[in-house]
């Protein structure tokens, strides 16, 4: 299990919080997504989670911590994190290495440096790389990829390291419906081996589809969590920036129009496209 | 197609590179250094690159030279006098001192021309990194590599959206200089920020993680090799204190 309790986060020399009084906790092979406005949070969330802020970015956590399967994780060197938590940002191209000649090199970096045999970080690195149907791209430059392609290299690396809790901000931000269909159902697959995930996202529609719980946040607020098919249908959702999965949308222009409204579920509207 | 000498261990490149620089640059004159060179070429033309090496081993030299045959020739104090030029006097000693030097630029620019054009850098980092050295020097130097080409591809993205936002970087040289700062300083800038998330992206990935690590992959290496670096090693070292005690 993940927890944070009682985050309230400010970046150093900023004197408004960018979290406030935070509580969440992901039990193990939950996936868990947030939303809210630009600038809501969401973002900082995820590097609380991750045990990238404080510890390495610096700021302050108010009194807060970050508990990782019972051990308080708060001024614990990083390297201890590794493998056990794993982040991908927005922006895939600064989040490869740099120094890889080939993606197969790219994803196999965090295996190699969690100092596993070689045997083991050849086979974690191949079944990732096929997880997300990107196998074709294994002996590719990675500076030569699209930006799709990046992130699903991202993607990849992570999985690699079979992280016990993965957080992700905005993993699907250039990929196109086939590519975050792909995603879905990779994380799907993680989550249904034990692992919990932290999914911050603008697309609700992905959410829609793989999340058990989701959280809003209003500046640095949690402002409505529970079940992924009540927050996502809760109509205060415009109010806090966040627009409504299709599914919803759908539902509601039904409705409008005075029509019958069947029950639409989230895999019917990925059958229509 | 690699060759027999692109197939050598980097390190034993390494070793050849730096044995000859320091030779050509503790001992002077004109024997060593020119023999350097020709060893140097001819490595070079097993590697099938002993043209291009030439041509760019003058190229990187040119500006050096100019000066230094400049400098020495007009300036340096001589007895004999070949020719003058306003006040200044051609000296024999001038030109001899510009010519030691030149073919010491030149044998140390054919040996690290020789050694950067026939070794990946990943394959030099890869091997030092098995021989203990510790994995985040191998990524500075790996990464110090490729953030050139990275930048130049950055500078280009960037160049191409200020063009189509209408900034002139065509035409004369003034048109030029004006329309290089809107490229120069987001490129820098957004550089920089990268630096910051790659960082965070490689904690996340165990880069910190102390101890050793299995690389993918290994660069072969000989006992013949290791034999040949260490007898390199130590002709360099009888040559430069033969040098020292004025035998050679």
């Amino acid at each position: 299990m993940l927890e944070i309790r009682a985050a309230t986060y400010r970046y150093a020399g900023v004197a408004r919080p960018a979290l406030r009084d935070v509580d969440l906790a992901l039990s193990d092979g939950e996936i868990v997504g947030v939303v809210g406005a630009n600038e809501s949070g969401k973002s900082t969330l995820c590097l609380v989670a991750s045990g990238l802020a404080p510890a390495s970015i610096g700021g302050s956590l108010g009194g807060g911590s970050l508990v990782v399967d019972g051990r308080t994780m708060t001024e614990r060197p990083l390297h201890e994190l590794a493998g056990v938590v794993a982040i991908g940002f927005q922006d895939a191209a600064s989040q490869l290495s740099g120094v890889a000649a080939t993606v197969f090199e790219e994803v196999a970096l965090g295996p190699m440096n969690l100092g596993l045999p070689l045997v083991e970080t050849v086979e974690r690195t191949r079944e990732a790389l096929a997880a997300l149907r990107i196998g074709d791209l294994a002996e590719r430059r990675p500076t030569q990829l699209s930006g799709g392609q990046a992130q699903l290299v991202v993607l990849a690396s992570l999985l690699a390291m079979r992280p016990r809790h993965l957080v992700l901000d905005e993993p699907t931000a250039q990929l196109d419906p086939d590519g975050s269909r792909l995603v879905g159902q990779a994380l799907a697959r993680l989550a249904a081996e034990g692992t919990s995930l932290l999914v911050a996202e603008h697309r609700t529609d992905l959410l829609d589809r793989i999340c058990t719980r989701i959280v809003v946040l209003d500046e640095g607020r949690v402002v409505a969590t529970g079940p992924a098919s009540d927050v996502l249908a809760d109509p205060r959702l415009h109010g806090w920036g966040v627009e409504p999965p299709a599914r919803v949308r759908l539902a509601s222009e039904i409705a409008a129009a005075g029509l019958w409204s069947p029950p639409i579920d989230a895999a019917l509207v990925e059958a229509l496209g | 197609m690699p060759t027999a000498y692109h197939r050598l261990n980097p390190l034993t490149k390494m070793t050849v590179a730096a044995a000859g620089s320091v030779a050509a640059l503790a001992v002077g004159g004109y024997v060593v250094p020119l023999a350097v060179a020709a060893a140097m070429l001819l490595g070079a033309s097993v590697a099938h690159l002993a043209g291009r090496l030439l041509g760019l081993s003058l190229l990187v030299s040119l500006p050096i030279a100019v000066s230094v045959v400049l400098v020495s020739v007009f300036t340096r104090v001589g007895t004999t006098v070949l020719f003058s030029i306003g006040p200044f006097d051609a000296t024999l000693q001038g030109a001899d001192f510009a010519g030691q030097t030149l073919v010491r630029l030149l044998a140390i620019a054919l040996s690290v021309g020789l050694f950067s054009t026939t070794t990946d850098p990943r394959a030099l980092v890869a091997d030092l990194e098995r021989r203990g050295a510790p994995p985040r020097l191998a990524f500075v130097a790996l990464a110090t590599v490729e953030a050139v080409p990275t930048l130049a591809e950055r500078a280009r993205v960037i160049a191409e959206a200020q063009r189509a936002r209408g900034l002139d970087t065509e035409g004369g040289l003034v048109a030029r200089a004006r329309g290089l700062l809107p490229i120069v300083g987001p490129a820098i800038l957004s550089s920089l920020t990268d630096v910051e998330e790659r960082s965070l992206a490689l904690e996340t990935r165990g880069f910190t993680r102390p101890g050793r690590r299995e690389l993918l992959w290994s660069v072969p290496d000989s006992a013949r090799q290791t034999f040949a670096r260490r007898l390199l090693l130590a002709t360099l070292v009888v040559l430069v204190a033969a040098h020292a005690a004025r035998l050679v």
